[in-house]
């Protein structure tokens, strides 16, 4: 027994220290920023329109993206998680891919299906959709790049819930329609909500794919790059000050939404 | 009414084979077999869970054995009670009577009605999660009684319950099956509960279906002896018939009424052996000399386990009985019983 505590509590603290550093190194640049900007400088951003639209458009194609993905996600999600089928390794591998394609290099693969000079752009250019430098392009290029959390995890909440709860239903007269809404769903509803606001944070920071699609309209990363590269740092912090502030102001509030609403029901 | 011709299942190297069964209307059919035998999964099938490999289920002559669960009308009641967490436990007992087209109105009707049978009124406002088990017991067998079934399927109901409790949800199964009228199909390993539920019971082992019939005759007379051991029958022993009436067992001559031939199984119920502390003049025909080995708790009696050189022999005696005679281990004791107590078990 002795020397248990002692080792225990030698362990601990390398560890803490280790774990700390880590924060920190999160942490000191994010306050850093904070601290070297004043409150001038950040009324002034938030009266700027360029800045406002920028913001807004980050937010809004983010939120479009992951809607749209949502409706096509969730029943891709519940196929992972509930169905063996042959080539279900792949599929869960090619929804893991954005993860690793660089980002640059997403934005040019999508213009290389839904460009200017492509089937497809004109087919959408037709229907008076724009991809090229427009909100729909800026949404597909957040959505492909984001979309992975999303599917991750619904799939991963979905599996979460008993298979035998859906059984159960089924025998007492639910169709799998209905057994869906009623049980897989809302017992899924927190890992999907999750899912949803951390792909919606990843959209709203990307910036690789958004430049290659769309310089103009422009988003709040391209704004912050643009604002960096033609009048250095101090310029481009006021509007980066901003955009993490609104994002981290919204994810709270999400997180701190989705989490209550389960537990008043749990 | 429910009838499986030549079912056949397959899950994994899991195999049910060529199973043949029905179960009447109104029936209480208990299905006995070991953990692993395959019991749940033929709950599954003919629930239309699962998708039989082979065969035929059909329900009043109707084929049923492609139709979606919520087709056939059968609830199955899970060992684990499955009870929907994010519902409380008046929306999981009226979730079958909604699903079913009811409105919502005569849905909570249906289930304040359903909690009332089985004693659950006074939790239809409670949360699943705040239950204890034999609370839960009663919401799901409300929830699966709701919507009217006229099959009710039970998958171990009560497994997962204490010794009192489940002596009671024991007694509360009956009278529910009486009081609904609907046919139960319950699946359990334990011997007991068929003993005590069963209108008519079916033993499965290593995936076949060995025995159908009424309790009594299948305990007194197993139609093999693996069902025999399964059915927890003590003093199923081997036995070399000699001649008609006599047989040896373990080296003991002993009179049996019955007759066989060669190798046999006897069964001598433990309740037919009585034991005394000298011999005595009687007109049973077997009187055994040997010791007293151990015993152990059996229900209110005792299982007095006597070794008679040969084999082990038990007899059941109250506690009262046991103080009396001053059994103890080693102690010299007579074991006797009467020729007709040997029954042949076949196989």
């Amino acid at each position: 027994m002795r020397g248990i505590p002692r080792n225990l509590s030698s362990f601990h603290l390398l560890f803490t220290f280790l774990g700390s550093i880590l924060v920190l190194f999160v942490l000191a640049p994010l306050a850093g920023m904070f601290l070297a900007t004043s409150l001038g400088d950040l009324g002034r951003a938030a009266a700027d329109r360029a800045v406002t639209g920028a913001l807004f458009l980050s937010l809004s194609a983010g939120l479009a993206a992951v809607l749209a993905c949502a409706l096509f996600g969730i029943p891709l999600a519940w196929i992972l998680a509930r169905k063996e089928f042959p080539g279900k390794a792949l599929l869960s591998a090619l929804v893991d891919l954005p993860m690793v394609v660089p980002h640059t290099a997403a934005g040019i693969a999508l213009l290389s299906v839904f460009g200017r000079e492509t089937a497809a752009g004109r087919l959408l250019e037709s229907l008076g959709l724009g991809f090229t430098g427009t909100f729909l392009g800026i949404a597909a290029a957040m959505a492909f790049v984001s979309l992975p959390f999303l599917v991750n995890a619904a799939r991963e909440g979905f599996c979460a819930v008993p298979e035998r709860l859906e059984k159960a239903a089924r025998s007492l007269g639910a169709s799998p329609w209905r057994v869906f809404w009623t049980v897989s769903l809302p017992l899924a509803r927190r890992s999907i909500l999750a899912g949803m606001i951390m792909m919606w944070g990843r959209g709203i920071s990307e910036f690789g794919a958004v430049v290659i699609i769309a310089y103009h309209p422009m988003t709040a990363t391209v704004l912050v790059a643009e604002r960096f590269n033609d009048y250095g740092l101090a310029w481009a912090r006021s509007a980066a000050v901003l955009l993490v502030l609104a994002a981290v102001v919204l994810f709270v509030f999400l997180r701190v939404l989705s989490g209550r609403r389960r537990e008043s029901r749990a | 009414m429910l009838e499986v011709r030549s079912l056949c299942l397959e899950a994994g190297d899991f195999r049910l084979r060529d199973l043949d069964l029905a179960v009447g209307e109104g029936e209480y059919f208990v299905l006995l077999g070991p953990s692993g035998s395959g019991k749940s999964l033929f709950l599954e099938a003919l629930a239309g869970l699962r998708r039989p490999a082979g065969g035929r289920i059909s329900w009043k002559d109707a084929d049923v054995t492609c139709l979606p669960p919520e087709k056939r009308g059968f609830s199955l009641l899970y060992q684990d009670y499955a009870l929907f967490p994010h519902l409380t436990v008046e929306e999981n007992i009226a979730y079958g009577p909604r699903s079913k087209g009811r409105s919502r109105r005569e849905a909570r009707e249906a289930a304040r009605r359903a909690a009332e049978l089985v004693g659950a009124s006074h939790l239809l406002g409670r949360s699943p999660a705040n239950l204890s088990g034999g609370e839960k017991q009663r919401v799901a067998l409300a929830r699966a009684l709701a919507p009217g079934p006229a099959l009710l399927l039970l998958d171990e109901p009560l497994s997962a319950l204490d010794w009192g409790q489940r002596r009671e949800v024991r007694r509360e199964l009956k009278s529910l099956h009486r009081s609904t009228g609907a046919a139960f199909l319950h699946v359990t390993h334990d011997p007991e509960e068929a003993l005590y539920l069963a209108d008519r019971m079916g033993v499965m082992l290593e995936g076949r279906l060995r025995g159908i019939g009424p309790p009594e005759e299948l305990f007194r007379n197993p139609p093999d002896p693996a069902v025999g051991a399964f059915l927890g029958m003590r003093n199923l022993l081997p036995a070399r018939f000699s001649g008609p009436g006599r047989c040896e067992v373990g080296g003991v001559e002993i009179a049996a009424a019955s007759a066989s031939e060669g190798l046999s199984h006897v069964w001598i119920k433990p309740e037919d052996v009585l034991l005394s502390l000298e011999p005595f003049p009687s007109s049973a025909r077997n009187q055994l000399r040997g010791r007293v080995a151990d015993w152990e708790p059996a229900g209110p009696l005792l299982a007095v386990k006597v070794d008679l050189g040969g084999f082990p022999l038990a007899a059941m005696v109250t506690r009262r009985s046991f103080q009396e005679l001053g059994l103890e281990p080693g102690k010299k004791i007579y074991c006797t019983f009467k020729s007709s107590a040997v029954v042949t078990v076949n196989g």
